[in-house]
């Protein structure tokens, strides 16, 4: 271990000693949250904009490049195999939240349908009051995931021709 | 309006880097984006833990903390065999292609999985309890499994399930959930001990209609208040010979993706109904009530809709057996053979609580059908294998089908049949695709 380490460990140590004898700092940490979660209760469009606003401050593009993972290959995000349009980074932030991708990608619907879903994931998944972002999450999926008419029975598709041997 | 909630969800949704600030007071280094700058918000973090972070100089910014958000692999299925296609990840909806259903007994590593939930950690076989309640119980009795083993007599039976939702994917207009094909069903060998001697033990009254069983998997959401799934059957299939809360499947502990350390198997009817992750199975005096047992889960028209049209959930009712069908395990589709070369083919067919009568298969898009030999079954409710061969006699692109019929007569339909909100029930023919060259 090197010497930095060290006294890095040291440091965390003291300061969680320093903690438990001196909870205060978590009585800060909970009445801050308790502030929060009242201002978000009782003026909503208001911590919007306040949210909004600190979120573009605190954010520098390197960060969001890094934290996002964002490699991405004819049109997809690599990660997450979502199509990148508008609304791509609102669905990341919100749907990936609790579920994976996948479930977005391997489904089809027209805006009506996407919009059934939400709600029944609000209904019963705890998902929570979209806000502003719901149009714009509802506009990137119904362009981007909609449904294709297959008929009564698609063509075979994807297959991988080989030699059968007697 | 909707009371506007947040959560820790939410907050890192947003910004998880303003999320670390105001939660933890977290500031990370700008430069590596990790650790704990002037080590803000990591005594916070650590104590909202309970314990220390170890390597927190590591820790990336903007991480939900895995204690409080344990994040699922999409890179990592242990057990299972790696061509198995992965629907989703969280939770974890894994199907098997055709050809890797070949076997007679599916292997564990070619079982498919369909979670609903969260995959519960820190498994005890010793500890795990299973407990018998509701109100068609007089008193509730609890478990342990090895009381299980050593109370009642242990029976083996191979047991098809096949998910409601098996191929979903081909419904038009399309229905929503994991996007199935074929390959949600599989039939292993089960041993475990007949759900029937465990109730008679417990003095089930007859009064009892339904039973109601309850798993250890966690709701996506890590609530532990909500029930992910809880379903059941009918008291009279609950009392079913081949009704197993079962331990083992192909003679050695059930993968955990299946439900180690113990499930229910009810063979035929929609695979939810045999519950993994097994603590409790309630009796009850009425149809049970628990989560996703309530239109439209697992439910179906109660007549004939038009493709896309809304049914009003009193009009729908509960999927028991699910209906006649069959694979081409063999060969793999895509297969290039030479003019008049012999192919041989075989596959499983199975009906849900009845026996399969009948197999063929068509070469032409069903307009003239071979019948195929068919082999009975090992059990009661096991898939039966069928086999034939062909040859043919002009190059082209050919397509087998094959068509399974019930002792009642009830055929496989060549288009996919009658449509339905949730996209359940879809057992048109098994097509796989042949070129004569």
């Amino acid at each position: 271990m090197s010497k930095e380490e060290k006294e890095l460990r040291k440091d965390e140590l003291d300061l969680v000693q320093r903690i438990v004898k001196r909870m205060n700092v978590l009585v800060y940490a909970s009445l801050f949250i308790v502030l929060v979660a009242m201002f978000n209760i009782m003026a909503p469009d208001t911590a919007e904009r306040w949210f909004g606003e600190t979120e573009k401050e605190a954010l520098p593009e390197e960060v969001v490049a890094a934290i996002s993972d964002d490699l991405i290959e004819n049109g997809i995000h690599v990660k997450t195999g979502l199509i990148v349009d508008d609304g791509f980074n609102q669905v990341k932030a919100t749907c990936l939240a609790c579920h994976s991708a996948k479930l977005v990608t391997q489904n089809r619907a027209d805006r009506e349908g996407w919009k059934k879903m939400i709600r029944w994931m609000q209904e019963t998944q705890n998902l929570w009051d979209l806000g502003q972002n719901e149009d714009i999450i509802l506009d990137y999926l119904a362009k981007n995931y909609a449904p294709e008419d297959k008929g009564r029975r698609a063509p075979l598709k994807n297959i991988e021709w080989y030699t059968l041997e007697d | 309006m909707k009371k506007k909630r947040i959560g820790i969800h939410e907050l890192y949704a947003k910004d998880p880097i303003e999320a670390d600030r105001l939660l933890w007071g977290r500031e990370s280094d700008p430069a590596s984006r990790r650790g704990f700058l002037k080590q803000a918000g990591l005594a916070a973090m650590s104590l909202a833990l309970g314990s220390k972070i170890v390597h927190a100089n590591e820790m990336p910014a903007g991480l939900i903390p895995t204690l409080l958000d344990q994040p699922q692999s999409d890179f990592e299925l242990p057990g299972k065999h790696p061509d198995l296609v992965v629907l989703n990840d969280k939770p974890w909806n894994v199907e098997t292609p055709a050809h890797l259903l070949d076997d007679v007994i599916t292997p564990a590593d070619k079982f498919f999985v369909r979670n609903n939930g969260l995959v519960p950690e820190n498994i005890d076989v010793d500890t795990w309890e299973l407990t018998i309640d509701g109100e068609s119980i007089p008193e509730p009795i609890t478990f342990s499994i090895a009381q299980l083993k050593e109370l009642f007599k242990a029976y083996t039976y191979q047991l098809t399930i096949e998910c409601g939702g098996n191929g979903r994917a081909e419904f038009n207009p399309p229905a929503k959930g994991n996007q199935w094909s074929t390959g949600a069903v599989a039939c292993a060998s089960w041993t475990g001990v007949r759900l029937k001697d465990v109730l008679e033990y417990c003095k089930v009254k007859s009064d009892a209609v339904y039973i109601g069983y309850y798993g250890k998997d966690l709701h996506l959401s890590r609530n532990p208040q909500k029930v992910t799934i809880s379903r059941g059957v009918p008291i009279k299939k609950a009392l079913e010979d081949e009704t197993l809360i079962a331990w083992a499947m192909n003679g050695e502990d059930i993968p955990v993706l299946n439900g180690h350390p113990l499930r229910l198997v009810i063979g035929g009817w929609p695979a939810s109904v045999s519950g993994k992750w097994l603590t409790r199975i309630s009796v009850r005096n009425i149809i049970h009530d628990g989560s996703k047992m309530e239109a439209p889960s697992y439910r179906v028209p109660k007549y004939p809709v038009a493709p896309g049209e809304t049914v009003k959930d009193e009009d729908m009712k509960i999927i028991e057996a699910m209906p006649v069908k069959s694979l081409i395990t063999y060969p793999k589709t895509g297969a290039t053979v030479k003019k008049g070369q012999t192919i041989k083919l075989r596959g499983h067919a199975w009906a849900g609580d009845l026996a399969v009568k009948e197999m063929h298969i068509s070469v032409d898009f069903g307009a003239t059908w071979q019948k195929a030999n068919l082999k009975p079954a090992p059990n009661r409710l096991a898939w039966q294998s069928w086999d034939a061969s062909i040859s043919l006699k002009e190059e082209g692109y050919y397509e087998v089908w094959a068509k399974a019929t019930d002792e009642k007569g009830i055929s496989q339909p060549m288009v996919v049949p009658g449509w339905n909100p949730k996209g359940y029930l879809n057992n048109a023919t098994h097509r796989i695709a042949l070129k004569v060259i």
